[in-house]
């Protein structure tokens, strides 16, 4: 028996918001419709929306689900949530959202959520108008698992977004890997590749989503001040884009302009990586402190 | 933690008869001597352990000799397949069924690896064999058949003595998995074509954690726990004598019951049945309607999804099980449905009810009275409502 929150059982036994919602006569109100997941698969979701047009905004929504526990709690959680926003508000929610909302989904379960904010997308895209070709670069990817339909475009998305790290986490969240599992060696292959990219990202300040540190002239430092803003830069600045890939760095020691430091977790378990993350906080060192700073990464002890 | 619920997953697991609690408690307290001791008080209990045996023996129709006790159905279902291909090292081949238990299915897996051959015979419609393609797959180099008796999921029986049959014929050791059947229907190795067979305590109202592998007499076999000399040196380790006392007793009481037990449920099975076809539309039942457990049904409902039936049923005080990828570990649905061919609509909402000699007819009157409000409420909230709904019909089939 899987365990589920109170909130996830409270809808699922009360859901709110069930049913269709008619097309409606009103003036400046349209409804609109969005559909993913399967019989095959065992899990669909209909979404509709009744959106005021002037304003964008979502004046009802009601849902139609064919699947477990979760997936109707799920989507419950999700027309609550997105109940009273304009349609580009209601983009910006997340599958962690609807999970959050719940207080949180068995891990195994995730993909419930993912399946809502899909739908949620291709309900508005629909209103929209705008062509899933264009817009649905999920199904633009090459086909990775074949039991469940999934491409590896939908399986980045999925781990940059949540942040996941093992193969096990992706079949969670979209299911891909979960059939008959010949599919797994090349998921791992694609977290990967997206830990590298986002290693690189680092390394790349222009394309950095992470707000640029105030520079403080490295002449003026102490030693002390210097080490503190070494350690200020790795925990805001660089930490935070390794634990989202399931990696780590602490500051180890400073000698000068020499800094070491420890790779942790995906991080540091194979050499390229390590290469890869060495330039990377090497450069960001750089641009924040000073131009002569070499980082090193130091062996843990055990 | 839920008492008194009605409980209709027997064929998970049973509830621990009182008679035997009464009768291995004994061995968990007083007498907790090792029967290989040479002292009279291993001893003592070394003659509860043989007289365990004769139960168990009597109940299968087999002489106390051919009886091994395991730790459980796998153990069984494992040394069983292990002992016939080391007794026969020159062949290479097997078959077994894509509807068996995990228990043989995983192992026969692992086997392939190990440069075995495995045949797995599918399954129509109803869940039955094709002879002709047992009989097809069937040679000179096949070593091991291994089937089960009766189907966990749906109750389907299988022919045993037709397949024990067409295997003699060729020479290959037969293993049947009877962990369901025991204790359901009436069995008589004696007059069998099986060679070993598997059984579980806690399928038939003994505890977990014991279990038989009857291996009959002759037949070669070699050991998958290797240790001391328990079980005549054939399975060795120290035997759990409560669990064994309890198993023994369980048999008897298997015996004592059976045929009014078998009888009763078969009603009351059928009874639910009936009335859940009667009064909700869009659901059948998945196997072989007439070779069948009598205490087993598995149902499918149209358009919704089995854990949500299992969640409200639950809300009711009611156990029962599904065959739905969601319910279990697995994203998949049940192998066993799917080996059938059922249409996706029916795969996931399958919901099996399995009885046993404690089921009343008062638990059955209060599912048939629950159910059909609960999937009226599912399907509701259901975005299929017919096979013809048009966005059923756009579904192009993500699994092969
Ligand atoms: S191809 Fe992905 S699980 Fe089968």
């Amino acid at each position: 028996m899987w365990e589920y929150t109170d909130k996830v059982l409270e809808l699922f036994y009360n859901p709110k918001n069930q049913g269709e919602i008619e097309e409606t006569a009103e003036q400046n109100v349209k409804v609109a419709t969005g559909e993913v997941g399967s019989i095959a698969c065992g899990d669909a979701l209909r979404l509709h929306l009744k959106v005021q047009v002037n304003t964008d905004k979502i004046l009802d929504a009601r849902f139609q689900t064919f699947g477990c526990t979760s997936a109707i709690a799920s989507s419950s959680a999700l027309t609550e949530l997105v109940k009273g926003l304009t349609l580009d508000e209601a983009l910006a929610v997340t599958n962690k959202d609807i999970a959050n909302y719940l207080g949180g989904l068995p891990e195994a379960k995730m993909h419930c959520s993912v399946m809502g904010q899909e739908a949620l997308e291709a309900a508005i895209f629909n209103y929209r108008g705008i062509e899933r070709e264009v817009h649905d670069d999920d199904d633009e990817g090459a086909l990775i698992c074949t039991c469940f339909g999934i491409s590896d475009t939908k399986i980045r998305r999925v781990i940059r977004e949540n942040s996941l790290i093992t193969a096990e986490e992706v079949t969670n969240y979209v299911k891909a890997g979960g059939g008959c599992g010949s599919c797994l060696a090349t998921i791992d292959d694609i977290i990967k590749e997206v830990q590298r990219e986002s290693a690189l990202e680092i390394a790349a300040p222009a394309s950095n989503k992470i707000a640029v540190a105030t520079k403080i002239a490295p002449s003026t430092l102490t030693t002390v001040q210097k080490i503190a803003l070494i350690q200020k830069v790795l925990d805001e600045e660089v930490r935070p884009v390794l634990l989202a890939d399931g990696g780590d760095v602490e500051l180890y020691d400073v000698e000068g302009d020499k800094v070491k430091v420890l790779l942790q977790g995906a991080c540091g378990s194979c050499s390229s990586s390590t290469a890869t993350l060495k330039i990377a906080i090497e450069a960001r060192l750089r641009d924040r402190i000073s131009q002569s700073i070499v980082v090193e990464a130091v062996e843990p002890l055990f | 933690m839920q008492k008194n619920c009605i409980y209709l997953d027997n064929n998970a697991t049973t509830k621990v008869d009182p008679e035997v609690v009464e009768a291995m408690m004994p061995y968990m307290t007083d007498f907790y001597g090792n029967p290989s001791s040479m002292h009279t008080f291993g001893g003592q209990v070394g003659k509860a352990v043989k007289q365990a045996r004769q139960q168990v023996a009597a109940l299968l129709g087999a002489d106390d000799s051919e009886i091994i006790f395991t730790s459980c159905g796998t153990e069984g279902d494992n040394a069983a397949i292990r002992a016939a291909l080391l007794a026969q090292p020159e062949k290479r081949h097997i078959i077994t069924t894509q509807v068996e238990h995990p228990a043989v299915l995983n192992v026969c897996k692992q086997l392939e690896t190990q440069g075995y051959t495995v045949t797995y015979l599918s399954v129509n419609g109803k869940g039955q064999l094709d002879l002709d393609e047992l009989e097809a797959s069937l040679t000179g180099n096949t070593a091991l058949v291994t089937i089960m008796y009766a189907n966990n999921e749906t109750g389907v029986i299988f022919p045993i003595e037709q397949i024990g049959l067409r295997v003699k014929e060729y020479g290959a050791i037969f293993h049947v998995d009877a962990v369901q059947a025991v204790g359901k229907i009436p069995l008589n190795m004696k007059t069998s074509t099986v060679d070993m067979l598997t059984m579980s305590g806690h399928k038939i109202h003994a505890p977990k954690g014991v279990g038989v592998l009857y291996v009959r007499r002759g037949v070669r076999f070699r050991p998958f726990i290797i240790g001391g000399q328990q079980e005549r040196g054939r399975r060795s380790g120290t035997e759990n004598v409560p669990g064994i006392i309890a198993l023994g007793k369980a048999a008897e009481l298997e015996m004592l019951h059976l045929e009014e037990a078998t009888k009763r449920e078969r009603k009351l099975r059928d009874r639910l049945e009936q009335a859940i076809l009667t009064k909700i539309p869009d659901c059948e039942v998945n196997g072989d309607p007439t070779q069948r457990l009598p205490n087993t049904t598995n149902i499918g409902f149209k358009y919704i999804e089995g854990e949500a039936i299992l969640l409200y049923l639950n809300q009711h005080g009611i156990c029962a099980s599904s065959g739905s990828a969601c319910s279990s570990g697995s994203l998949e649905p049940s192998h066993v449905l799917r080996a059938m061919g059922l249409p996706y609509t029916i795969l996931h909402g399958s919901i099996r009810f399995s009885l046993c000699r404690y089921t009343t007819e008062a638990e059955i009157d209060q599912v048939i009275a629950v159910m059909p409000d609960i999937i009226q409420r599912l399907r509701d909230m259901s975005p299929f409502k017919n096979d013809q709904a048009g966005w059923l019909q756009a579904q192009t089939l993500a699994h092969r």
